[in-house]
C-alpha cells in the first residue's frame, strides 16, 4: 500500500517494488489445443524464467494513472516549446487512427484488402505535395530526423547518379537544430558551419564564397530558429543552384509557411515535414512522429521502395524502382500518425490551414509585444514569425538565469519554453505559442514570465518548491549511470 | 452550416479578440505579419485542397475507408508483424493525455511520469533480453538494425565487412544495405541449411580480421529458432561483434536470450509485444547492448538520480552522446522515438508478468505444432526447412501463392504472406499462428491447403 502523500501529490514506487506473485493482468484467449511441454517444444535449451512483475490487473492501472499525474501535458496547460509547435491535438484523429480497419490492418495483407487506407494515404501525400510546393512525397521516414537522413541520402545517389560523387559536404547554418549535422554524418557527408549574419539571417556573401563543387547542398531551416523568415531564401537557393548544389529545407517550422508561402515555389529540393508539430499529431512524451519527406521531380526516382502509384482508379504499391536508394525501414511509414495528420487536415481544409498560420504568427506576435519592453529581443529589428526569441541579457545583471526563470516557470505552473537554444545567441529562450492558446492564457503567461524577471536568483533558485520532485541532480545521472532496476 | 474561420473549433480566439492582439502588435491585419516573405514568394490562390468537413462527415469517411479491410476474419499474417490480443486496459491507460500530450521529458520536475515509466521499459527489456543495458526506444527493428551495425563500427573502427544472415527479414537486411551503402562497407550474406538455421561453418570462415559484426536474427525470418549457443561461442572466438535481432519478441518466454549467449546489441521489434498491426507503424525498435558499449549506443536514456530534497527522481541521461548536444559528433540523429509505444509494451508486460509471457510463448508454438503436425498429415505439402520453429513456417506451394492467397481471401481467409513480396520464386507462403487463431481456423486453413 502506498497512500498519498497529501492530496494529490504520490509516492508511487517502481513496478518491480509493487511486489506480488502468481497474479497477472490479463486472461489470454481460451486455449482450445492441447499445451505441448518445455521440453518437448524446445528440447532442453530453456531459459530462466523473465524476472518481469507480477501484477493484477487494478494494480497496473493504478501504478500507470499515478504516474501519469506527475506529467505536464498539453492538454492540462500552456506549453510553449519553441521550435516543437505543441499545439492541441484534436481528439477525432485518435478515433481515427483506432479504427478497427486501420489499427488491424496487416502491412503484408493481401493487395485487395485495403484499399481504403492505401487510398487515405495516397490522398496525404498529396495534399503534403500541394502545401509544400514539391512534386511528390514520401511517407516512410519515422520522424523528423529520420526524414532528415533520407533527405540527405536522396541529395546523394542525386550527385552520384551524375557521377559528381566528390560532393561529400553539406553547409548548414550555426542556428539549426542538432539533428542536422547529426544526421549528415549518419549520410557520411561533413557538416560545414554556415555562421549567420549580423541580422540573425543567412549571409549571401559568405554562402558565396563557401560554395564550392565539394558541397552537395545546404541544409535551411525557414523561418530559421531565432524565428525569423529568411527574407533572401529566393537568392540562397538560386545561388546554391547555380553551383551544383541542392537545397534541403528543415520544415520544423512550416507552421509559419502553411497556406501562404511554400518552400518548392522559393526553391527547396527536398524537405521534411513534422506530423507531430504542423499536422497536430501527438507528441506522446517523445513519440512516435512521422516526418514525411518531399521531392522535386528530380529525385523522385532516388526514393526508398514501395512508392504509392495510381493505376486504373485503384491506389498500389510500386516496387519496381531501379534507380530507388533502397529502404530507411521496414514497412512503409508510421501509419496511425500518418492517419491524424490526414485527419487535421481534413478538418480544417485550405482556409482553415492559412488560419492556423496567421493565428500562430498573431499569437508569437502578441507574445513579443507584451514581453519586448522586459527582456532582450535579439534581432529585433525584424519581425518575429511563429515564435519569439528572448534572452536573460538583462536578468543576469541581478544574477537571474533562463534556468531559473524556466524553474520559476514550472512553479507557477507553466511548461518552460525551449532553452539554450538557439546556440547563436546566449541564455536564449525560444517562445511558440501555437495558434490554439487563448489570449487570455498568453496575457497571464507574459505576466508571470515578467513577474519573474523581477526576483532575485536566491528565491529562483529553491524552485521548483511543489512539483512532485525538486530540481534533479543530472550531474550525479552522468557520473554514476544508473539505467536499469535491479534488486 | 461552416462557420467563419475565426470560429473554427481548434482556435480560441474570436475576431475580437485577434483585432486586440493586432492593435497591440501595431498592425491592422494578420496578413501584415508577413512582411518578411517578399511579395514574389506569397502563394497566390489558395491551398489546393479538398474542402473540409465537419467532424461528422469526416468520421463517416474515415469509416467507410477503414471498412475496405477485412479486419474480422481469420489470419495467419506474420513476416515482421504479429497479430496479439491486446488488452483493454493499455489503451485506456496510453490514451490518457498525461501522456499523450506530453513532450519529450527534457525537464524532469514535470516529466516524472514519463521517465519513470521509461526507466521501467528500460529494465523491463533488458530483464527480457539478458542485455545490461536498453535504451528507451528505437523508430523499428529494421533501422534499428542499421544503427547497431554503425555502432558496432564506433566500437570497431578499422573492420568493415558485416555478415548478414540469410534468415534477416528481408526488410531488415535492406534497410542496413541501404544505410551502409553510404560508407565503406562490404556486406557477406550467410546463407541458411536446410534445417532453416544459418549456415555457420561458412560464418566461421568469414570471421577474419576483416569482419565487422556478425547479425544473427535469433527466430528468422522463415519461423525458424537459430543455434545461438553455437553463434555466439563463433563469435567469441573473433573480434566482431554478435548483433542479435529478433522481431517476434513474445518468443523470449521461452527462449534463451542473446545476453546469455553473448550479444554485443540486441535489436527487436516491439511491435509483437502487443502493439497494434497499424499497417506496418508506428512500433518500436527495442536497442540493448554491454554496459562496457553503453557510451557509444543511439538513442535516449532514463536515469536514477536524486532531487534536491534527497529523493529518488529521474532524468534523462548521457545526453552527450545524443543530437542535441553532440551535433555532428553524435551517436545518432534520433530525436523523436517511439516513446508512448514504449509505455504501451511496458503497461503490456506489466499485465502479462512472468507466468503470462511464458504461457503465451507456449500457447503461439503450441497452436503452431499443431498446424505443422496436421499439414504434415492431411496434405501433400512440406515445410520448406526441418528446424524447430517458433509461431511461423514456410511452406512451398505447387502453384502462384500470391494467387492462392487471393482466391483465399475471396473465400474468407487471410492465409498468409506470399514471398513473391521479397523477390522470391512464387510459390513460398509463411504462415504465422498466434494465440488468436482457434482450431477451427487452423483446420480450415489446413483443409484448404489439402485441396492443393
Amino acid at each position: 500500500m502506498n497512500p498519498g502523500k497529501a492530496g494529490l501529490v504520490f509516492h508511487e514506487p517502481l513496478l518491480f517494488e509493487l511486489g506480488g506473485q502468481n497474479k497477472r493482468g490479463v486472461e489470454l484467449p481460451e486455449m482450445d489445443l492441447p499445451i505441448i511441454s518445455d521440453e518437448e517444444l524446445l528440447g532442453g535449451n530453456l531459459r530462466q524464467s523473465p524476472n518481469l512483475p507480477e501484477l493484477s490487473e487494478p494494480e497496473v492501472v493504478r501504478h500507470f494513472t499515478r504516474l501519469s499525474q506527475w506529467n505536464y501535458s498539453l492538454d492540462g496547460g500552456f506549453y510553449p516549446l519553441g521550435s516543437c509547435t505543441m499545439k492541441y491535438n484534436p481528439k477525432m484523429a485518435e478515433v481515427a487512427a483506432n479504427l478497427d480497419g486501420f489499427a488491424q490492418a496487416h502491412p503484408y495483407a493481401p493487395h485487395g484488402s485495403n484499399q481504403g487506407l492505401k487510398r487515405l494515404l495516397f490522398e496525404l501525400q498529396n495534399d503534403l505535395a500541394e502545401i509544400s510546393g514539391m512534386d511528390t512525397v514520401c511517407l516512410h521516414p519515422a520522424a523528423g530526423s529520420h526524414g532528415e537522413l533520407l533527405g540527405l541520402m536522396l541529395i546523394r545517389a542525386y550527385h552520384n547518379h551524375r557521377g559528381d560523387s566528390a560532393r561529400t559536404q553539406i553547409l548548414i547554418p550555426d542556428s539549426a537544430h542538432g539533428t542536422n549535422p547529426s544526421s549528415a554524418s549518419i549520410c557520411h557527408l561533413d557538416a560545414i558551419t554556415l555562421p549567420s549574419g549580423p541580422d540573425g539571417l543567412i549571409d549571401l556573401n559568405t554562402l558565396d564564397q563557401m560554395m564550392n563543387e565539394k558541397i552537395a547542398g545546404i541544409m535551411i531551416t525557414n523561418p530559421n530558429t531565432c524565428g525569423l523568415f529568411e527574407e533572401r531564401i529566393k537568392e540562397v537557393c538560386d545561388l546554391v543552384h547555380a553551383r551544383g548544389g541542392l537545397v534541403y529545407l528543415d520544415g520544423a517550422n512550416m507552421n509559419a509557411m502553411v497556406g501562404v508561402t511554400r518552400p518548392g515555389d522559393f526553391g527547396a529540393d527536398v524537405l521534411h515535414f513534422n506530423t507531430h508539430k504542423t499536422f497536430a499529431t501527438p507528441h506522446g512524451g517523445g513519440g512516435p512522429g512521422a516526418g514525411p519527406v518531399g521531392v522535386k521531380a528530380i529525385l523522385e526516382p532516388f526514393l526508398p521502395k514501395p512508392v504509392l502509384v495510381e493505376r486504373n482508379g485503384k491506389v498500389e504499391w510500386n516496387n519496381d524502382r531501379p534507380r530507388s536508394i533502397g529502404k530507411v525501414r521496414s514497412f512503409y511509414g508510421n501509419v496511425g500518425v500518418l492517419i491524424r495528420a490526414w485527419t487535421y487536415i481534413r478538418s480544417l481544409g485550405p482556409k482553415g490551414l492559412r488560419q492556423m498560420t496567421l493565428n500562430a504568427v498573431t499569437n508569437a506576435n502578441y507574445l513579443k509585444a507584451l514581453l519586448e519592453d522586459h527582456f532582450e529581443v535579439p534581432f529585433k529589428q525584424h519581425r518575429a514569425m511563429h515564435e519569439v526569441l528572448l534572452t536573460d541579457k538583462r536578468q543576469k545583471e541581478n544574477h537571474v538565469s533562463t534556468l531559473d526563470l524556466a524553474k520559476g516557470l514550472i512553479e507557477a505552473g507553466y511548461h518552460p519554453p525551449t532553452i539554450y537554444f538557439p546556440l547563436v545567441v546566449e541564455g536564449a529562450m525560444l517562445i511558440e505559442p501555437t495558434e490554439t492558446e487563448s489570449k487570455e492564457t498568453l496575457d497571464q503567461f507574459a505576466q508571470t514570465l515578467i513577474e519573474l524577471g523581477k526576483k532575485g536568483h536566491d528565491e529562483l533558485a529553491a524552485l521548483p518548491k511543489t512539483a512532485a520532485v525538486g530540481r534533479v541532480d543530472e550531474v550525479l545521472a552522468n557520473r554514476k549511470p544508473i539505467l536499469r532496476w535491479e534488486a | 452550416m461552416r462557420r467563419g474561420l475565426d470560429q473554427l473549433r481548434y482556435f480560441p480566439n474570436d475576431s475580437r479578440s485577434n483585432q486586440e492582439m493586432l492593435d497591440k502588435i501595431g498592425v491592422s491585419q494578420a496578413s501584415d505579419l508577413f512582411s518578411a516573405i517578399p511579395e514574389s514568394l506569397r502563394l497566390q490562390g489558395g491551398l489546393k485542397i479538398v474542402e473540409p468537413k465537419s467532424e461528422y462527415a469526416l468520421l463517416k469517411e474515415l469509416k467507410a475507408k477503414a471498412a475496405d479491410y477485412p479486419a474480422d476474419l481469420p489470419s495467419f499474417l506474420g513476416a515482421g508483424a504479429y497479430r496479439r490480443f491486446i488488452p483493454s486496459a493499455i489503451s485506456a491507460l496510453v490514451s490518457r493525455a498525461e501522456f499523450l500530450t506530453a513532450y519529450t521529458p527534457y525537464q524532469p520536475e514535470v516529466s516524472q511520469g514519463t521517465l519513470q515509466a521509461m526507466f521501467e521499459f528500460q529494465s523491463l527489456l533488458c530483464e527480457l533480453t539478458g542485455m545490461e543495458v536498453a535504451n528507451a526506444s528505437m523508430y523499428e527493428a529494421g533501422s534499428a538494425a542499421a544503427e547497431a551495425v554503425m555502432m558496432a563500427k564506433r566500437v570497431n573502427p578499422k573492420p568493415n565487412k558485416v555478415l548478414l544472415s540469410a534468415g534477416l527479414h528481408p526488410e531488415y537486411a535492406e534497410t542496413i544495405k541501404t544505410y551502409l551503402s553510404f560508407g565503406d562497407y562490404q556486406i557477406v550474406t550467410i546463407p541458411l541449411l536446410s534445417s532453416g538455421q544459418t549456415d555457420l561453418e561458412l560464418l566461421e570462415k568469414e570471421l577474419d580480421q576483416n569482419a565487422l559484426c556478425s547479425v544473427l536474427q535469433v527466430v528468422n525470418f522463415y519461423g525458424v529458432i537459430e543455434d545461438q549457443a553455437a553463434h555466439g561461442a563463433l563469435l567469441a572466438k573473433s573480434k566482431a561483434l554478435n548483433i542479435a535481432v529478433l522481431p517476434e519478441m513474445t518468443s523470449l518466454g521461452l527462449i534463451q536470450t542473446p545476453g546469455q549467449h553473448g550479444a554485443d546489441i540486441f535489436v527487436g521489434e516491439g511491435q509483437s509485444l502487443g502493439l497494434p498491426l497499424s499497417y506496418g507503424g508506428p512500433y518500436l525498435g527495442v536497442f540493448g547492448c554491454k554496459k562496457e558499449y553503453m557510451r557509444k549506443m543511439p538513442g535516449r536514456l532514463s536515469g536514477l538520480s536524486e532531487d534536491s530534497r534527497g529523493n529518488r527522481a529521474f532524468c534523462l541521461t548521457l545526453s552527450t552522446r545524443e543530437q542535441h548536444i553532440r551535433r555532428e559528433k553524435a551517436t545518432s540523429n534520433i530525436c523523436s522515438n517511439q516513446a508512448l509505444c514504449a509505455l504501451w509494451v511496458t503497461i503490456y508486460l506489466s499485465l502479462l508478468g512472468k507466468e503470462g509471457l511464458k504461457d503465451l510463448a507456449r500457447i503461439n508454438m503450441s497452436k503452431t505444432r499443431y498446424a505443422l503436425e496436421q499439414i504434415r498429415s492431411q496434405t501433400k505439402l512440406k515445410p520448406r526447412y526441418t528446424g524447430r520453429v517458433y509461431n511461423e513456417f514456410c511452406l512451398e506451394l505447387p502453384c502462384n501463392a500470391t494467387l492462392w492467397i487471393d482466391k483465399l481471401l475471396h473465400e474468407g481467409l487471410m492465409a498468409g504472406v506470399d514471398l513473391a513480396r521479397f523477390g522470391q520464386t512464387e510459390g513460398g507462403i509463411l504462415i504465422s499462428v498466434t494465440e488468436l487463431n482457434s482450431k477451427a481456423e487452423i483446420d480450415l486453413l489446413v483443409s484448404k491447403l489439402g485441396e492443393l
